[in-house]
């Protein structure tokens, strides 16, 4: 808290500010309203086959809008699986090369970092035609976010096992297990507990950059969204909607990635670690604010 | 490699461009992000309901949706200008979100004694803000500030992708579309220019990351 508890003075200024902030943004809200009517953007033409179930275009526009972000979706999950999949490879491998060796790796690594995602996608669905590998739209799209996801999905990974002890290891290679043994039998099952809110976050990442599919013209939904406008001539409406819907799916993904993290690190069951009895709550912070200030 | 070597005149003005837009995008969210963190950890409020709010919808709404909606959206309301400042603007406003949450991130990890000492001295909750909490904050946030705005540069290509011309995606449809030069060094060139401002980017970044680290 960088502010002391408020007084009773202090709460009544802020309950008063708090009135006048609402009774402004009231106001703004009508302003903007007066001024969008004006501009006749509420008319039913606009914002009918949104909202309105009886308007002739309602189902029509919902239905494909529902089909084109299945077509997100889908396009997610496929490159969420594969992210994880070719990133655990990738960890794995640079974890087990000698040190020398480890630039084969780190050297594509840093190549598909570094470049745009959206570049990665416009060059899948370009350059693997010019090659011969004619696919469907979705797996350009898979490709090109696959090519950076599993890049920080191989980091995550690679931080989720520094993070565990290092007796995990040690024990692993006492009992004689190989590195790459160890890894898959010790190191990994543990790391994935650690790794989980990262992971969830970043299939926030690629949920939103799947809208990025207008490039190579997937039909996903921001691309039905364009198509959709020249036909309804709301962009301002439309564009307001599919904002919202990624809104909220992402918040929600959000909210469960910050979920898992409190269940994992404050969970449920007690573990070995956490059979300690607690400091209580008044002498922890004393002493962390003594460390702090020293 | 003759294409790119033959076309470096228009590669080089592509970076520029694409250096032009991360430049006033830079500055923008840095100001604005800084602004909103300072909303989200503030005693009133409506002012943290407004912060937190803010970074919602930017954090999850795609990039792509903001620029539409800055491009096609805002005319409708009356606000006309140049395509580029769309761009511009809609990577500000992506874009701070993220500044914001590194910037906070960075006051979270300014020891709790610091803000309590500046009130001990008398200090109000802006004076000890602006003198004692931020200078330190933005100290520890540099390198989450850094990866933002490598991660600002490369969806700079987002801005070329949906209609700026000139900068260095766009290059790739002038020598390809226009020209019809072979592919894949066209676009090799263009993966080379923004490889060569983010891969060293990353490394200075790595290197600040090291000396600017506080003990506490």
């Amino acid at each position: 808290m960088l502010f002391d508890r408020p007084g009773p003075r202090t709460r009544r200024r802020i309950m008063v500010g708090s009135i006048v902030t609402g009774l402004g943004l009231g106001a703004l809200a009508i302003l903007v309203l007066v001024r969008l009517a004006a501009g006749g953007q509420l008319a039913e033409e606009k914002w009918g086959p949104i909202i309105n179930p009886a308007n002739p275009l309602f189902v029509a526009l919902w239905a494909n809008l529902g089909l084109a972000l299945l077509n997100n979706i889908e396009a997610a999950v496929l490159a969420m699986a594969l992210s994880m999949l070719l990133g655990t490879v990738l960890a794995v491998t640079r974890i087990s090369l000698p040190r020398w060796g480890r630039w084969t790796v780190v050297a594509p690594m840093e190549f598909f970092r570094g470049l745009p995602v959206v570049i990665a996608i416009f060059f899948a669905s370009r350059i693997l035609p010019e090659l011969g590998v004619d696919l469907p739209l979705l797996w350009y799209l898979v490709i090109g976010l696959t090519a950076y996801n599993s890049v920080i999905i191989a980091e995550i990974v690679r931080a989720g096992v520094a993070s565990l002890p290092r007796g995990q290891s040690e024990a692993a290679a006492a009992v004689g297990l190989t590195r790459g043994q160890a890894l898959r039998a010790v190191l990994l099952p543990q790391a994935i507990r650690v790794m989980l809110p990262a992971l969830i976050s970043q299939l926030v990442v690629i949920f939103k950059d799947t809208s990025l599919g207008f490039v190579i013209l997937y039909g996903e939904a921001v691309r039905f969204v364009a198509i959709a406008i020249q036909e309804l001539h709301n962009p301002l409406q439309l564009y307001l909607t599919i904002g919202a819907i990624f809104i909220l799916i992402n918040y929600l993904v959000g909210r469960l990635a910050v979920w898992t993290e409190q269940r994992l690190t404050h969970p449920g069951r007690r573990g070995v670690a956490a059979q300690e009895p607690a400091a209580p709550t008044g002498e922890a912070m004393i002493a962390g604010t003594s460390t702090a200030g020293g | 490699m003759d294409i790119i070597l033959d076309n470096i005149g228009l590669y080089r003005d592509g970076l520029l461009k694409t250096l032009q837009i991360c430049l006033y995008a830079g500055i923008g969210s840095l100001v604005l992000g800084t602004v909103i963190a300072t909303f989200r950890v503030s005693p009133f409020p409506p002012l943290r309901a407004t912060g937190t709010a803010w970074v919602t919808v930017f954090r999850n709404c795609p990039l792509a949706v903001v620029l539409f909606f800055c491009a096609f959206g805002l005319p409708e309301l009356g606000i006309h200008g140049a395509y580029f400042w769309f761009g511009v603007s809609g990577l500000v406003l992506y874009t701070s979100a993220f500044v914001c949450e590194a910037v906070r991130s960075g006051i979270n990890a300014v020891p709790l004694g610091q803000a309590e000492a500046a009130r001990a001295v008398g200090l109000t909750y802006a004076q000890s803000l602006r003198e004692i909490v931020l200078p330190q904050a933005l100290r520890s946030a540099v390198p989450p500030l850094g990866s933002v705005m490598i991660a600002m540069v490369k969806n700079s290509a987002i801005v070329g992708a949906f209609g700026v011309g000139g900068e260095l995606f766009s290059v790739q449809a002038r020598l390809t579309s226009a020209q019809g030069l072979a592919l894949i060094p066209v676009l090799l060139g263009v993966a080379a220019g923004y490889l060569i401002i983010t891969i060293p980017a990353g490394v200075a970044l790595g290197a600040l990351e090291r000396r600017l680290a506080v003990v506490r």
